[in-house]
């Protein structure tokens, strides 16, 4: 009986405290995997070897976590929590200097008379602003928020990998200090998991700065072009063990983003990673998350998927841009007792 | 075998953005019919279950309102007149229907009741006139001393709370309500506290008028839970106090001074008088503007 047990917490037992995947030591954990992407056939062999996903079970877990009532004092912190976990973003062809400086001095002080509210994560925009950006957060006070920027063709990816390591280069340069690339979606699709790897790599390090930290590094799926659950789960091994910081649902451009059955998938590919690795990753669920309510759920997703590990900034965003607007509509709410409108919060 | 059919009862719901969806809190209340209902002896008769509206299904008929603001405040004046037409129109083929109500809900006869529903179809019309004349009576061409065209246009005030009267269940809650929607305003009405079956009923007709969804949104319940929230709001700009009783009308009117609503205090009202343009104009807001004249 004893043994029994013993051998079914072995692994819980030896496992070895985790490292975050930016860290200096993730590498040589991600080394421990390196059969698996020794070759195109080895990793297609370990794609397809994950088990498949329940889809009928996956749906219902995340219809049922998306059930919980969180009210009062919980819903307070919730919503400060998701506020300072938000990547506030502006990804418009019609994206000003002035637009993006109103977005940050936002992002610093998300409600100008309530300065008890939390700053955002970071800021999310296109290469070309993030000089903007880092300066308008620089002079506004928010030397904390950082600034992400999409790179490697945003959004569909298509570009010669050259081009798209000059994208990332040109962002990493400008002072961005996270990026999200989107992953060849074609390449995926018709099975080329090894030139999805190599990209990953190839931005990755790109991402290095010299004379400072490198870049994190978010890998952005468009999962509403990934067609299955199953694929999801692939992508998410697949950039994990390619060295992502971070796993991304979707870029926003299309018309099926997060979805809460999705972004509990890749939570759960997350924690096997980290229970098979030891290395920890980041899920940034991103698009049509608009309300307090929906945010309030994927919170409860993550804490019952992966514990208080993952509660924080550091390892969980919301890519969004309304969202903050009605997060804090509801802040105003619990403070006053009173329905607030959208005349209160700043229109962007 | 019995001949006897089963009873195939109406649930009655709530109006919201077009919708009919029972409260969110799921609870209902019993409505009686009036005691001065002919063959009720002191308690009146069950009639119906109503919802009993929460403060969440408030704020949801407020983001409904709110959300049809610009569509049906931007509409053409004579559209909003063409659909409030069209609401007598589909009214007068349900006056029966209506007449029943009224007269289980407020006690009247037949003929009493029938012609308050007819009362009130005319006032849809009438009301339905004024939607292309009320800027020659409430704007202006203003004489400036400057090379200035002056013009002052009437404008809707945006979500307007309405607590319908507690008394005239249906006439007065027309009286109320064209009103408020005819000059571009999106309404949320708290109906009848005892006596909103003839406002559900409403809502069947409102819905297959071409009003756009959103621009009614009716609410069954107990004024004093659902009022208050409504005059707290921040994203309502106006509320019409006619169902509130002194001092809750009172609070009302201090919760409203928040965000500056408008206020129509309660007033003892005729419905059946001619209404005058007084409730028209309650919840208008003028604008001014100065055009450069040519030289």
């Amino acid at each position: 009986m004893t043994y029994r047990y013993a051998r079914r917490y072995a692994h819980l037992v030896t496992m070895p405290s985790s490292v975050p995947a930016y860290g200096a030591e993730a590498a040589a954990r991600l080394a421990s995997m390196a059969d698996a992407t020794a070759s195109d056939a080895a990793l297609r062999r370990f794609l397809h070897g994950l088990p498949g996903v329940d889809a009928v079970g996956l749906q219902a877990r995340a219809a049922t976590l998306g059930t919980r009532s969180i009210k009062t004092t919980a819903k307070a912190y919730a919503i400060d929590l998701a506020i300072s976990m938000i990547d506030l973003t502006t990804l418009e062809g019609a994206d000003t200097p002035g637009k993006v400086r109103a977005l940050c001095a936002k992002g610093v002080h998300p409600d100008p008379t309530d300065r008890s509210v939390p700053e955002v994560a970071a800021i999310c925009v296109y290469p070309d602003m993030v000089a903007t950006a880092k300066d308008a957060l620089l002079q506004g006070g928010g030397a904390e928020v950082r600034v992400a920027s999409v790179a490697t063709a945003f959004p569909a990816g298509r570009a010669a990998l050259p081009v798209k390591l000059a994208d990332t280069r040109d962002a990493v340069a400008a002072g961005a200090d996270e990026i999200d690339m989107v992953i060849d979606r074609g390449a995926f699709l018709s099975g080329r998991y090894l030139e999805v790897f190599d990209e990953i790599r190839a931005v990755k390090e790109a991402c290095a700065r010299e004379g400072g930290p490198a870049a994190h590094l978010k890998v952005i799926f468009e999962t509403g072009e990934l067609q299955t659950y199953d694929n999801v789960r692939r992508a998410s091994w697949l950039a994990m063990l390619a060295g992502a910081d971070f796993i991304k649902t979707s870029t926003g451009k299309v018309a099926v983003n997060a979805t809460p059955p999705v972004t509990l998938l890749m939570l759960e590919a997350v924690r096997d990673f980290r229970a098979a690795t030891g290395v920890q990753v980041g899920v940034k669920p991103a698009g049509g998350i608009r309300t307090t309510k929906d945010a309030i759920k994927y919170l409860v997703m993550v804490n019952e998927t992966l514990g208080e590990d993952w509660l924080t900034a550091d390892w969980f965003r919301f890519g969004a841009s309304s969202l903050l607007n009605d997060l804090l509509m509801q802040r105003q709410k619990l403070d006053t007792g009173r329905y607030s409108g959208p005349d209160y919060v700043t229109v962007d | 075998m019995s001949d006897h059919r089963l009873n195939v009862l109406k649930t009655y719901k709530l109006f919201v953005g077009g919708r009919f969806p029972r409260s969110e809190s799921g609870r209902v209340y019993e409505v009686t019919a009036a005691t001065s209902a002919p063959g009720a002896a002191g308690q009146g008769d069950w009639l119906a279950n109503a919802p009993l509206s929460s403060r969440k299904d408030a704020r949801d008929a407020v983001t409904a309102a709110r959300k049809a603001f610009g569509g049906w405040s931007g509409a053409t004046a004579y559209n909003r007149g063409q659909v409030l037409y069209r609401i007598a129109e589909m009214l007068e083929g349900r006056r029966e229907q209506f007449a029943a109500e009224v007269a289980a809900a407020e006690g009247l006869s037949g003929a009493r009741a029938a012609a308050q529903v007819d009362a009130a179809v005319d006032r849809w019309v009438w009301y339905a006139g004024w939607s292309d004349k009320v800027a020659q009576i409430a704007g202006s061409a203003n004489p400036v001393a400057g090379p200035y065209f002056n013009l002052s246009t009437p404008e809707p005030t945006g979500v307007v709370a309405v607590l319908a009267p507690q008394e005239s269940s249906f006439l007065g809650l027309v009286s109320v309500l064209a009103p408020v929607v005819v000059t571009g305003n999106t309404a949320v009405v708290a109906t009848s506290e005892k006596a909103p079956l003839p406002a559900l009923s409403l809502g069947e007709v409102l819905a297959t008028s071409d009003l756009p969804g959103g621009v009614v949104n009716l609410l069954s319940g107990r004024t004093a839970e659902i009022a208050p929230t409504l005059a707290a709001h921040q994203d309502v700009n106006a509320i019409d106090l006619a169902g509130a009783d002194g001092a809750l009308a009172a609070d009302l009117e201090t919760a409203a001074a928040d965000n500056l609503k408008r206020v129509l205090r309660p007033q003892p009202v005729d419905w059946s008088a001619d209404p005058g343009t007084d409730r028209l104009l309650a919840f208008l807001e003028t604008k001014t503007v100065w055009h450069p004249m040519g030289v």
